[in-house]
């Protein structure tokens, strides 16, 4: 019998299991660190990374076949040759959709940490009242000033740049120097800043891209190839950040392959005692106790895994006591601006490729605006000079044709917003036990759509844009809405929100579960609402602090 | 993050981009529909032009003339000099559908009857000029088919040559590094230098 016992399991590798390991081991707790997937060791692993863009014989599109083999994945741009092994194979992996739902993840070590789009923004009191204030599903068992000091103390480690403003409803993170505006951005934004009341403001994105060295780490080189893996380490992921540092305590064990498919319940007294897993390569069920279990399994499988667990009591599983679980499932909603031409900039570029966009703060709904939908949205985008693309569109071929299209193009800039998406109790996951997944688990059904609130916000999402262009110069301005399903966010939260209320939430205001104390839930699963920000900082911010909560307790026997 | 594939000719997010470029590369918007040139398959009858089955080596030369006529040798390397015939040919096979292998290799048929028909040889025996009359006929012609064209029917065989000419060129070491310039790793981020009218664009990377 192998010594399976642990101080802490934490369940999942991505951008949350991550930070639980490395807060706990730091904190002197043994960790045992489930990974269901492969291992995806940092720099040696990432095979692509250094690859010219002429070495991938699609330059980096897909082929028929993959289309086929992915029907899901295909629906957007991870179906594509340069990491596609970091995505989740559809035939592995299925799941079923009452109504549609785009639901892409990465099974290894470091999960969507590596893939993500690094935009980091801390959220603020508008949107920890703003369930409260609206009357709409449950309140925030916290506060900003609860997250604070949590935001400060994972910024500081995981490298944030952006800059310093005065934004009530983005408040400040700990931040490394901006990357800049480019040229015809900072026109806009002095255009703005006498515009709208200066409600609109364009700001540098704020991401987790560093301009500074941190220890082990490089600054941005400035080659935007990070979905590939950095091999500089720049960007914050689970192996360039967090698992680093946990592994330094000498008290993390990182497991894969291992399908954590239940959390081990003794109802007498009302803790979970371990989880149960299924290795992936040699079909053993193993089990593993420990004392605190931190569920961090990206939201969807976290809650999937509480669907599964303590079914003798709850038949619906841990946390279902609310009827909650599994409910109030949210994305942010996007592919709707707006872009415009920008004249006089020719004798202008730039040197070198950002990793990050513009960021427009949301402003709807604010500071004595009222608009017919609630809460608000804001806006990435950038301007930049056309590539040789444009000449797919124009009519024209031969020698003065090629010889434009080496050159850059006009400028243009666009934008996408991010918007808000409301919890909604009948946007929702379940079990779907007629559905099995390679390893004969049963898979989760979709039934989760946008609202009116949400189709209402998007037409401001369209012409705000238009109007910003406007004042910023633009000329040949479009809006648009390409359409959009929930999951395409890539953003997904809820099903297993915070509360002040067992009866009508699953979690508490230290993301433990209300039926069981010793069970945390720190990933996108517990959000209670789903602001208009990148979420990923909250939850490093929510992991850390919930840790910090379970050392605690542990110390003082209440676990 | 400059996006010029979408259909909102912005600059938005890498995600964005990619997606389009997926599209573009055999996706949705390329499929689906009944082939454009059905008249034209009379020249082989009996062959399936759906069938993944590999261009022939006097394909890929018919295909590099026409990336050529596109794209010219002028100070700079063209599309031959790239390999973008053997290029296209795969990925017209590789990561196509079946409908737009089909609707590509009509067009060529009809191309090399169109220049029988008015030169009385075939494409790649003509003189530049003569090649440049029909490329320049064809591009007018998809373009115009393109702007009235329904979003659920597939693209003009020209259109989808088109893009594959210049994905070809532009993504290939000759176009990325000969034609254009292209830094692996730039090391720093310039927000605002000088440019002048010829200097050629900085390539993208991933």
């Amino acid at each position: 019998m192998k010594n399976n016992e642990y101080d802490a399991i934490v369940v999942g590798s991505g951008i949350a299991g991550g930070w639980a390991a490395k807060e706990l081991t730091e904190k002197g707790l043994n960790v045992l660190l489930l990974e269901r997937g492969k291992n995806v060791e940092h720099v040696t692993d990432y095979v692509n990374a250094t690859k010219a863009p002429w070495d991938y014989p699609h330059r980096g599109g897909h082929t028929w076949a993959q289309e086929q083999a992915y029907p899901k994945l295909k629906r957007d741009y991870p179906l594509n040759e340069k990491n596609l092994d970091w995505w989740v194979k559809d035939w592995e992996s299925p799941y079923t959709e009452t109504r549609r739902f785009d639901w892409f993840r990465g099974y290894h070590v470091g999960g969507r940490s590596l893939m993500w789009g690094r935009q980091s923004y801390r959220l603020s009191d508008y949107d920890f009242e703003a369930n409260v204030r609206d009357g709409l599903a449950v309140d925030w068992p916290i506060r900003y000033a609860d997250l604070e000091p949590w935001y400060a103390h994972v910024e500081k480690h995981a490298g944030i740049s952006g800059s310093y403003e005065d934004l009530p409803q983005l408040p400040n993170s700990v931040f490394q120097p901006a990357m800049p505006l480019n040229c015809v951005e900072e026109h806009a934004a002095g255009k703005l800043a006498g515009a709208f009341g200066g409600r609109r403001k364009i700001i540098p994105g704020r991401t987790a891209n560093l301009t500074q060295a941190l220890p082990g780490r490089a600054p941005c080189q400035y080659r935007n190839a990070c979905w590939l893996g950095c091999p500089f380490g720049a960007y914050f992921s689970t192996q360039s950040s967090t698992l680093p540092a946990a592994m330094a305590t000498g008290r993390l064990t990182l497991l894969t392959w291992q399908i954590v498919n239940e959390v081990l319940y003794d109802k007498d007294r009302k803790r979970a005692t371990g989880v149960r897993a299924l290795d992936a390569v040699s079909g053993e069920t193993i089990d593993y106790s420990a004392r605190v279990v931190f569920v961090c399994a990206s939201a969807l499988n976290s809650t999937w895994l509480l669907m599964r667990s303590a079914t003798d009591i709850w038949p619906d599983g841990l946390g279902s006591s609310s009827g909650e679980l599994g409910h109030n499932l949210m994305d942010h909603h996007l592919r709707v601006g707006a872009s415009g031409r920008m004249d006089g900039f020719d004798d202008k570029n730039v040197f070198g490729r950002r990793p990050t966009s513009f960021y427009i703060p949301r402003y709807r709904n604010l500071f004595g605006d009222k608009r017919d939908y609630l809460r608000g949205f804001g806006y990435q985008g950038s301007a930049s000079r056309q590539g040789w693309q444009r000449g797919i569109r124009e009519l024209g071929v031969g020698a003065d044709f090629k010889d434009a299209l080496v050159q850059p193009g006009e400028w243009r800039l666009g934008s996408s917003g991010f918007g808000e998406m409301l919890p909604d109790h009948s946007n929702r996951i379940t079990l779907n036990h007629g559905v099995e997944d390679k390893w004969g688990f049963p898979v989760l059904d979709f039934d989760c759509a946008m609202g009116e609130n949400e189709l209402a916000m998007r037409k401001d999402m369209a012409s705000d844009f238009a109007e910003i262009l406007e004042v910023a110069g633009a000329k040949d301005i479009h809006t648009y809405d390409s359409g959009w399903h929930p999951g395409a966010g890539i953003h997904e939260m809820g099903t297993a929100r915070m509360g002040r209320d067992p009866k009508t939430s699953v979690l508490n205001e230290w993301n433990q579960v209300w039926d069981a104390p010793n069970v945390f839930v720190t990933d996108g699963a517990c959000m209670t609402s789903a602001a208009c920000q990148n979420p990923s900082l909250t939850y490093m911010a929510l992991t850390a602090r919930a840790a910090d909560h379970a050392v605690a307790e542990l110390k003082r026997n209440n676990l | 993050m400059a996006s010029p594939f979408t259909r909102h000719p912005s600059p938005i997010s890498r995600r964005e981009a990619l997606r389009t470029v997926t599209a573009l590369l055999g996706g949705a918007a390329l499929t689906g529909g009944a082939g454009l040139l059905a008249s034209c398959a009379s020249y082989e009858a009996g062959k399936d032009l759906s069938a993944s089955t590999p261009f022939t080596d006097e394909e890929i030369v018919l295909l590099d003339d026409i990336a050529e006529t596109i794209l010219p040798a002028t100070e700079t390397p063209g599309a031959k000099a790239a390999g973008v015939g053997a290029f296209a040919a795969f990925m017209v096979v590789d990561a196509y559908s079946p409908d737009n292998r089909r609707i590509v290799r009509e067009g060529l048929i009809a191309l090399q009857q169109a220049s029988q028909a008015e030169f009385g040889t075939t494409f790649s025996h003509l003189s530049a000029e003569d090649q440049l009359t029909l490329v320049t006929r064809l591009d007018r012609e998809q373009h115009d088919y393109q702007s009235g064209k329904p979003a659920d029917q597939p693209n003009h065989w020209f259109r989808m040559m088109k893009e594959l000419t210049l994905l070809g060129f532009f993504t290939s070491e000759v176009g990325m590094t000969q034609a254009m310039r292209y830094m692996e790793r730039p090391g720093r981020y310039d927000p605002c230098t000088p440019y002048e009218a010829g200097d050629p664009a900085w390539a993208e990377h991933a």
